[in-house]
């Protein structure tokens, strides 16, 4: 109930932030009769009813994690994204391998087994991607 | 005699060494990871993707490679449902009602490859369903105009939404969400920037690979993360493999029957392999003179849903290929895959790319002979890569994953992009508000708005021509009725319990 109410109202935040947006799209001088606003205006105000209409109409889902998940997944989501950014400097190898170490010890906290899955992941995924398909990634940057 | 010239241009484009190859990987690929718990069709192909197009293959060889997965990881998803009592895709939900049971009965090698033949038996069927109707319907969206387009856009996020969701209001929110991330980028009348925010990384829009692969994998990791990875089989053991040929005969007439249902039921955009195995076995449950007994451990319980969702995934193909407007989920996959490729679907595709289209078929027409031989002499081999643990799968994934895009676009601005499609698609299934409508709208928004001026500017701004040829009414009646429809048939949809432990 609760959370979709918030949920609800951060699409009507969102939409209407959309929208506004949309009346900001510059305008061709030689437009069609549609033109490069209408539609994002559609999109924009069928998606403000829907957050009006969730806020009304909450849906009773109970499967919300515990706290400590979301601890998890924000970690989670740390270790990717500097991943994401240490990728080109420092190229594959030791960056992987530090982001697989910590999503198998997110899934199974097993320190051992995590840093074993870890290195043998990254050098073999290496190995796999560059030299069986390809790919081209640089192995320390 | 088209139909066998054509055919034989596809043999020609498919039987060669490279391409058999490439059928084979994917068949073996598709069905480890159809069989692996959480990792479904869609997530599969969308994995696989960025691999497929660095590996600088022409558009032909792609497509086989994707499509063997496909159907590779539609026969998949019955191994862990046997096994384990967990489907390894949605569609496989079905099978676990009987073939569990059966399994317990100590009878799994038996459901196995009972359930492998009758995905066998679903899957060439539809094939060859797909091979002559996919024509014909090509033809008739020669008949297509912007209008027409327009209100078929409309009917595939309506029936996608109506059925494939539990709520319709949340349905709607996620193509509105799609069809709006779609609108950032240049616009394509004008060529002037919409919705950019300043930010001259989303001047070329959102890349619908990198959506894809942070909904359905990443988000999917997160998924494993909450859930510690229970789902395992390890220590799954597997009596010597027999071929039940009594049962196999018994369920003969079942099979075509579900086969039947299934590929209607995928030919219906957003219906789908789900929809086809539970139409599938209820049918079953209701002809089968031994109806009373399913859930128990019947053998036609197990075969009937296997033909089903495996036709239905070549049913699905239909609509895709013809008229660009994917089924279901894992197509819709497949159309993001075409697109990159720089094919349109629709029925120029037919009489531009033959060589495609034929191509494509021949191999589908290959890879089931491919995977009846995986699935039914080699079974216990995808058993063993079931033990694999998750803490070693997950991990494995998102490095494909973020090597598969970074090899792509060579930017980390995609792989961030990528993090936070993943952490949106998490909530999203947290919410119940349904993934594969966002990919429709990123994948079909700039088509649909473009129809929409198209007729726009032919009717000089007048609406009503929307509705002005007795297809569009047809198709716009058929988008009310499929959005409205099941809120009153919710209880006849409503899926049983899988079988307790």
């Amino acid at each position: 109930m609760k959370a979709d109410r918030i949920f609800g109202l951060g699409v009507i935040v969102i939409a209407t932030f959309y929208l506004y947006h949309a009346t900001l799209i510059p305008m061709g001088f030689l437009s069609d009769p549609v033109g490069s606003r209408t539609f994002p205006y559609i999109i924009g105000g069928v998606s403000l009813l829907c957050g009006i209409l969730i806020c009304i109409f909450p849906d009773t889902i109970t499967n919300w994690p515990e706290l400590k998940v979301y601890g998890k997944i924000g970690i989670a989501i740390l270790a990717m994204y500097l991943f994401a950014i240490t990728l080109r400097p420092y190229g594959f190898i030791v960056p992987s391998a530090i982001v697989a170490v910590i999503l198998s010890y997110l899934i199974s906290p097993n320190i051992k087994k995590a840093v074993i899955t870890g290195l043998s992941l990254s050098i073999g995924l290496f190995l796999i991607l560059n030299y069986g398909l390809g790919l081209g990634l640089y192995a320390f940057g | 005699m088209d139909l066998v010239a054509n055919l034989s241009q596809g043999f020609a484009v498919a039987l060669t060494w490279s391409t058999l190859l490439l059928a084979v990987s994917g068949c073996f690929a598709g069905t480890i990871i159809g069989s692996l718990p959480g990792l479904g069709p869609s997530n599969g192909v969308a994995i696989l993707i960025p691999l497929a197009f660095s590996l600088g293959l022409d558009a032909t060889e792609v497509l086989v490679l994707m499509t063997s997965v496909y159907y590779g990881a539609m026969y998949g998803g019955r191994i862990s449902s046997i096994l384990l009592n967990i489907p390894g895709d949605e569609p496989a939900l079905m099978t676990t009602l009987d073939g569990y049971p059966m399994a317990k009965q100590g009878r799994a090698s038996d459901a196995l490859v009972l359930s492998g033949v009758s995905s066998f038996v679903g899957a060439f069927l539809a094939t060859i369903g797909l091979m002559l109707l996919a024509p014909l319907l090509a033809r008739v969206a020669y008949l297509f105009g912007p209008a027409e387009y327009f209100a078929l856009y409309l009917l595939a996020f309506c029936t996608l939404g109506g059925l494939a969701s539990r709520n319709q209001i949340k349905a709607a929110l996620a193509s509105a969400v799609g069809l709006g991330i779609a609108m950032i980028g240049l616009d394509n009348q004008t060529g002037l920037p919409r919705l950019t925010f300043g930010e001259l990384a989303l001047m070329d829009g959102v890349d619908f690979l990198v959506a894809i692969v942070g909904l359905f994998a990443v988000s999917e990791i997160f998924i494993f993360i909450e859930s510690h990875g229970k789902d395992t089989a390890i220590g799954v053991k597997l009596e010597k493999i027999t071929i039940p040929v009594k049962d196999i005969v018994n369920s003969g007439l079942t099979m075509l029957r579900g086969t039947l249902i299934g590929f209607v039921a995928g030919i219906l955009p957003g219906a789908g392999a789900s929809l086809g195995s539970f139409l599938a076995y209820m049918g079953e449950k209701t002809l089968a003179k031994d109806g009373d007994t399913f859930g128990t451990g019947n053998p036609k319980g197990v075969a009937a849903p296997e033909a089903g969702n495996n036709a239905a995934a070549g049913g699905a193909l239909v609509p895709m290929l013809t008229l660009g407007v994917p089924g279901s989920g894992t197509t819709a996959v497949l159309l993001a895959v075409l697109l990159t490729l720089n094919i349109t679907p629709g029925p120029l595709l037919f009489e531009e790319r033959p060589e495609v289209v034929w191509g494509l078929i021949a191999s589908l027409l290959i890879a089931n002979i491919v995977l009846l031989v995986m699935n039914v002499p080699m079974v216990r081999l995808f058993v063993k890569v079931l033990s694999v643990p998750p803490y070693v799968l997950l991990p494995g994934i998102a490095m494909i994953a973020f090597g598969g895009i970074y090899s792509l676009s060579g930017s980390s601005h995609d792989l961030i992009l990528m993090v936070i499609f993943g952490l949106v698609g998490y909530f999203c299934r947290k919410l119940g508000v349904p993934t594969v409508p966002i990919i429709l709208g990123i994948l079909l928004g700039n088509n649909m708005e473009d129809n929409l001026r198209r007729a726009m500017i032919i009717s000089d701004g007048d609406w009503t021509y929307l509705f002005s040829s007795g297809i569009s009414i047809g198709l716009w009646a058929a988008a009310i009725g499929g959005f409205v429809a099941p809120l009153f048939l919710r209880n006849l949809l409503k899926k049983p319990k899988a079988p307790s432990q």
